[in-house]
C-alpha cells in the first residue's frame, strides 16, 4: 500500500470558490465568449457594409437609365413628305430631316435666336427616324395632322441633363460641340427639352450602338421569361421524378451510387461547359434555331437539373419515415404512400429548391454567349406564344453584358439600370421562396 | 398538374415545330471591331425594310470566320465580320466544309490609336520604333542586338516620360492584333535596324520577319482578350499604362482618354482616309453565297450595308467613326453581281 505513504497534508487543498466571485478560468472563458460575439458582429458589419456599398453604387449608376431627355415638338407630316421619305433607300434619315426642319421652325416661332445649322440638330437629337416611320406607317390617318411627339435627345445631351457631361469636361467632337449646348440651354428654357421617365427602357428592345436613347430591356425580359418557362416545364418534372425514384424506389447498389456521384459532380460543372454542349448538340446536331430562348432554356435546364434533384432529395429525406410506415401499415402501396403523403409534405422544400434553381438560371450569362443570345438582338416582342420560344431574343443578363461592352457611356448607364431590374426579379423570386417555406413548412 | 402537363406538351411541340422551320433573319458573327457598325446597319435595316432585324454576335474575327466556315445550312451563320482579310487556310477550311463561294465585302477603314489616361503621364507622341523598343524581346542598343534592357519609356527616348513600360494590347484572337504587329511592331523592327541585325546574325528572312512580330511575355505587354471596354478599365486602373483602341472607341471616350500621335500624325478620320496615319486597317464582312435566296434579306442586308447612304462619308457609319472606303462603288458593283472570291 505505497499510496498510503503519501502525506495528505502536502496535497493542495481543493479550491473553494464562491459563485459570486468569478475565478480566473471563468473570466477567461467569458472573455473568449465576448470576443467571439464581437467577431461575429464584425463579420456581419463587414457584410452589411459591402452590401450597402454595392446597393448604393448600383442605384447611383443605374438610376439615370430610368430617366430620359426628350425633345417635344408638334410635328406635321404631309402626304408628299411621307411619299418622298418612303421613296428613299435610307428612309428613316429622311424622316429625321423633316423632323429637324420642323424643330427649327418651332424654335423660330418661339423667338429663339439659334443658328439653324442642320448638323447641330443632328447632334442634339437622338435617332428619331425609326420612331417616326413606325408611327406614320401604323397610323396613315395622322398624315397632314399635327401630332405631339416626344423623341429622345442624343446621349451627350442626356449626359448634359443628368450632370455626367458638363461644359468643363466636354470636348468638341463630331458628337457634340460647345456651341450646341447654347442651343440646348435655350431649348430647356423654352420647355422643348425636358426629362421624363423612360418607359421605353422598361418596355423597349435593344438598339444600335449610336442610339443609346432608344435601348430598352423589355424584349430581353420576355426572352428570359420564355427561357424560364422552358426550364420550369422541363427541369421540375424531370428533376422531381428522378429524385423520387432515386430516393424512394431505386435499389441501393453500385449503379445508383454512380448516378448519385455524377449528379453531385454535374452540379459543380461550370456553366460555360453547358453552353458548348448546347451549341454542339442543340444547334449543330439537332438544328434548333440560333439565339432562341428555346435553346437557352434547354441549356439552362441541364444546368438547373442537378440543383433541383439535390434539393428535392433533401426535402424527401426530411419527411420522417414514420409517415411512410403509417401509410404502408394502413395498406397503401408504395406509390400511394409517396404521392399521397410524402410528396405533399416535401413540396415546400421542392418548390424552394426549384425557385432558387430558376433564380440561378435567370442570372446566368456564360452559356448564352455560345448559343448566340449575346450580341445585337434587336427584335421586338415575339408575335405569338410559339414564336416566343423560337424567335431570336436576348436574355436579361446577356443584354446587360452586351451594353456594358459598348463605347457610348449612355449604354453603361443602361447596363446598370438593367442590373437593377434583374435584381428586382431575383429578389422577388427569393422572397417568394422564403414565403413558401414559411407558409407550408412543417416541423417534426 | 394538368397545367404543368399542358405546358410541357407545348414545350415539346415547340421543339418539334422549329426543327423543321427555316430561319427568317440574317445571322452575323465575328469581329468586335465591326460589331458596332454591323449593329447600326442591322437596326437601320430592320427599321427601313420589311425584313426582320438581323442578329449580330461578336467574339472576334477568327472565331466568327471559324463558325462561318462550319458549313452550309440554316444552322450556320450567314455573314462573318472580320477586322482583317480572310486567311488562305480559313478559305481552305471553308471549302472542306462545303462553303466554297464567299463574297468579300470591304466596308471601310478603321484607325488604331494609342491612348492613355487623360490625366496620366504625358504619352503624347510615339513612333513605331518606340513601341518596338518598349515591347520587343530583342532590341538594338548601340548598334548591337541585345535582350531588351529597357524598363522605362525614357530609357530609349528622352522625350517620353520616365514611367514603367506597360501596354494593353489586343489578344491574339482579335484581328486588331495582326495590324498592331505588322504596322507597329514589325515597322519598328525594321526602322530600328533590328531586322537587318537579325538577318546579319544568320537568321533567314522569314524567321527574322516572324521574330520581329514578337512581344515580351514578362507582363509589360498585357493581352486583352475582351473588347475595348476591358482595355479602358485597365487604363483606368493603371495610370502608367497605354492601351490600343479603335479610333471610334477613343472618340466616344475623349473625357477619359488622351490619344498619342503616331510618327507625328494625329489620328483622325481625315488622316486615315488620306493614308497619312500609318496604323489603319480595312474592315470586312464575308457573305456565304449559298445562303443568298435561302435566308430572306441576306443580299439586301449586304447591299444596304455598303450603300452610299450608310457607308458613305456622310452616313451614320462614318458619323460613328468608320473611315469611308474611297472604292465603295466597286464593292457595290461586286455585291450586286454576287461576285465570289477567287480561290
Amino acid at each position: 500500500m505505497s499510496d498510503a505513504t503519501i502525506d495528505p497534508v502536502t496535497q493542495p487543498a481543493p479550491k473553494r470558490s464562491s459563485l459570486h466571485q468569478t475565478d480566473a478560468r471563468t473570466r477567461k472563458r467569458n472573455a473568449a465568449e465576448k470576443r467571439f460575439k464581437a467577431y461575429g458582429i464584425c463579420a456581419i458589419a463587414v457584410g452589411i457594409f459591402f452590401l450597402v456599398v454595392l446597393a448604393v453604387s448600383i442605384i447611383r449608376s443605374g438610376l439615370p437609365a430610368f430617366t430620359q431627355t426628350v425633345v417635344s415638338v408638334e410635328f406635321t407630316m404631309t402626304q408628299d413628305q411621307f411619299d418622298a421619305a418612303e421613296g428613299e433607300l435610307f428612309k428613316t434619315k429622311a424622316y429625321s430631316a423633316f423632323f429637324n426642319n420642323a424643330l427649327v421652325e418651332t424654335l423660330k416661332e418661339k423667338g429663339l435666336e439659334v443658328e439653324s445649322d442642320a448638323k447641330a440638330f443632328e447632334r442634339i437629337l437622338g435617332k428619331t427616324g425609326g420612331t417616326l416611320r413606325e408611327f406614320y406607317r401604323a397610323n396613315p390617318d395622322e398624315l397632314g395632322k399635327e401630332v405631339d411627339f416626344e423623341l429622345s435627345a442624343s446621349s451627350r445631351v442626356d449626359g448634359y441633363m443628368n450632370g455626367r457631361l458638363t461644359r468643363d469636361n466636354m470636348e468638341d467632337s463630331r458628337f457634340l460641340e460647345a456651341a450646341d449646348l447654347d442651343i440646348v440651354d435655350a431649348m430647356i428654357t423654352a420647355g422643348i427639352i425636358k426629362e421624363t421617365f423612360n418607359w421605353n427602357f422598361i418596355t423597349g428592345a435593344d438598339s444600335g450602338v449610336d442610339n443609346p436613347g432608344g435601348a430598352g430591356i423589355g424584349a430581353s425580359v420576355v426572352g428570359s421569361f420564355f427561357m424560364m418557362l422552358v426550364v420550369l416545364c422541363l427541369s421540375l418534372p424531370i428533376g422531381v421524378a428522378a429524385s423520387i425514384y432515386l430516393e424512394e424506389f431505386a435499389p441501393q447498389n453500385k449503379f445508383t451510387d454512380l448516378i448519385e456521384v455524377n449528379i453531385s459532380n454535374l452540379a459543380a460543372v461550370p456553366s460555360i461547359v453547358f453552353g458548348i454542349l448546347g451549341l454542339a448538340v442543340f444547334i449543330q446536331f439537332m438544328h434548333l434555331p440560333q439565339s432562341a430562348p428555346l435553346v437557352g432554356g434547354l441549356v439552362l435546364t441541364l444546368m438547373t437539373l442537378p440543383t433541383i434533384i439535390i434539393s428535392t432529395r433533401a426535402s424527401l429525406k426530411a419527411v420522417p419515415p414514420s409517415i411512410r410506415d403509417a401509410a404502408l401499415g394502413l395498406g397503401a402501396s408504395r406509390m400511394q404512400a409517396v404521392f399521397h403523403h410524402v410528396l405533399p409534405l416535401a413540396m415546400p422544400g421542392i418548390l424552394t429548391g426549384t425557385i432558387i434553381g430558376l433564380a440561378q438560371a435567370l442570372g446566368e450569362t456564360a452559356p448564352l454567349l455560345l448559343i448566340g443570345m449575346v450580341g445585337f438582338v434587336a427584335r421586338g416582342y415575339p408575335e405569338g406564344f410559339i414564336s416566343g420560344f423560337t424567335d431570336p431574343n436576348s436574355a436579361m443578363p446577356a443584354q446587360i453584358y452586351t451594353w456594358a461592352a459598348r463605347a457610348d457611356v449612355g449604354f453603361y448607364e443602361k447596363a446598370w439600370g438593367g442590373i437593377i431590374i434583374l435584381l428586382i426579379f431575383l429578389l422577388t423570386m427569393n422572397i417568394l421562396a422564403v414565403i413558401l417555406r414559411r407558409r407550408f413548412e412543417r416541423r417534426w | 398538374m394538368s397545367v404543368k402537363l399542358t405546358a410541357s406538351a407545348l414545350a415539346i411541340a415547340a421543339v418539334a415545330a422549329t426543327s423543321a422551320a427555316a430561319r427568317d433573319q440574317v445571322q452575323v458573327a465575328g469581329s468586335s471591331t465591326v460589331l458596332p457598325y454591323a449593329s447600326i446597319v442591322a437596326e437601320a435595316f430592320g427599321e427601313n425594310t420589311d425584313f426582320p432585324t438581323p442578329v449580330v454576335e461578336s467574339g472576334g474575327s477568327s472565331a466568327g470566320l471559324k463558325r462561318f466556315c462550319q458549313g452550309v445550312g440554316t444552322e450556320h451563320t450567314d455573314v462573318a465580320n472580320a477586322s482583317r482579310k480572310i486567311r488562305e487556310k480559313e478559305i481552305k477550311a471553308c471549302a472542306e466544309n462545303g462553303v466554297t463561294e464567299i463574297i468579300e465585302v470591304r466596308i471601310g477603314y478603321d484607325g488604331i490609336v494609342f491612348a492613355s489616361q487623360k490625366d496620366g503621364p504625358a504619352y503624347t507622341a510615339f513612333t513605331q520604333s518606340d513601341i518596338f523598343n518598349a515591347l520587343a524581346p530583342k532590341v538594338m542598343v548601340d548598334g548591337e542586338l541585345v535582350d531588351n534592357p529597357h524598363t522605362k519609356w525614357s530609357d530609349f527616348n528622352a522625350d517620353l516620360p520616365a514611367e514603367d513600360i506597360l501596354a494593353f494590347i489586343p489578344g491574339t484572337k482579335h484581328g486588331t492584333r495582326e495590324v498592331f504587329e505588322e504596322k507597329v511592331v514589325a515597322a519598328g523592327c525594321e526602322a530600328t535596324g533590328a531586322m537587318a541585325a537579325m538577318i546579319a546574325g544568320g537568321m533567314s528572312e522569314d524567321d527574322a520577319e516572324d521574330a520581329c512580330l514578337e512581344v515580351m511575355a514578362d507582363g509589360r505587354a498585357v493581352d486583352i482578350d475582351g473588347d475595348y471596354t476591358e482595355t479602358l478599365a485597365s487604363i483606368d486602373a493603371n495610370a502608367n499604362g497605354i492601351g490600343v483602341f479603335g479610333l471610334a472607341f477613343y472618340e466616344n471616350n475623349t473625357d477619359k482618354l488622351k490619344v498619342a500621335t503616331m510618327a507625328g500624325v494625329a489620328p483622325s478620320t481625315e488622316s486615315i482616309a488620306t493614308g497619312e496615319y500609318p496604323v489603319s486597317r480595312p474592315l470586312f464582312f464575308y457573305v456565304k453565297k449559298a445562303h443568298i435566296g435561302v435566308i430572306p434579306g441576306l443580299k439586301e442586308y449586304a447591299q444596304f450595308f455598303i450603300s452610299d447612304e450608310l457607308a458613305g462619308p456622310d452616313g451614320p457609319l462614318a458619323q460613328y467613326g468608320l473611315v469611308s472606303d474611297p472604292a465603295l462603288a466597286e464593292t457595290q458593283v461586286n455585291v450586286e453581281a454576287e461576285g465570289a472570291m477567287m480561290n
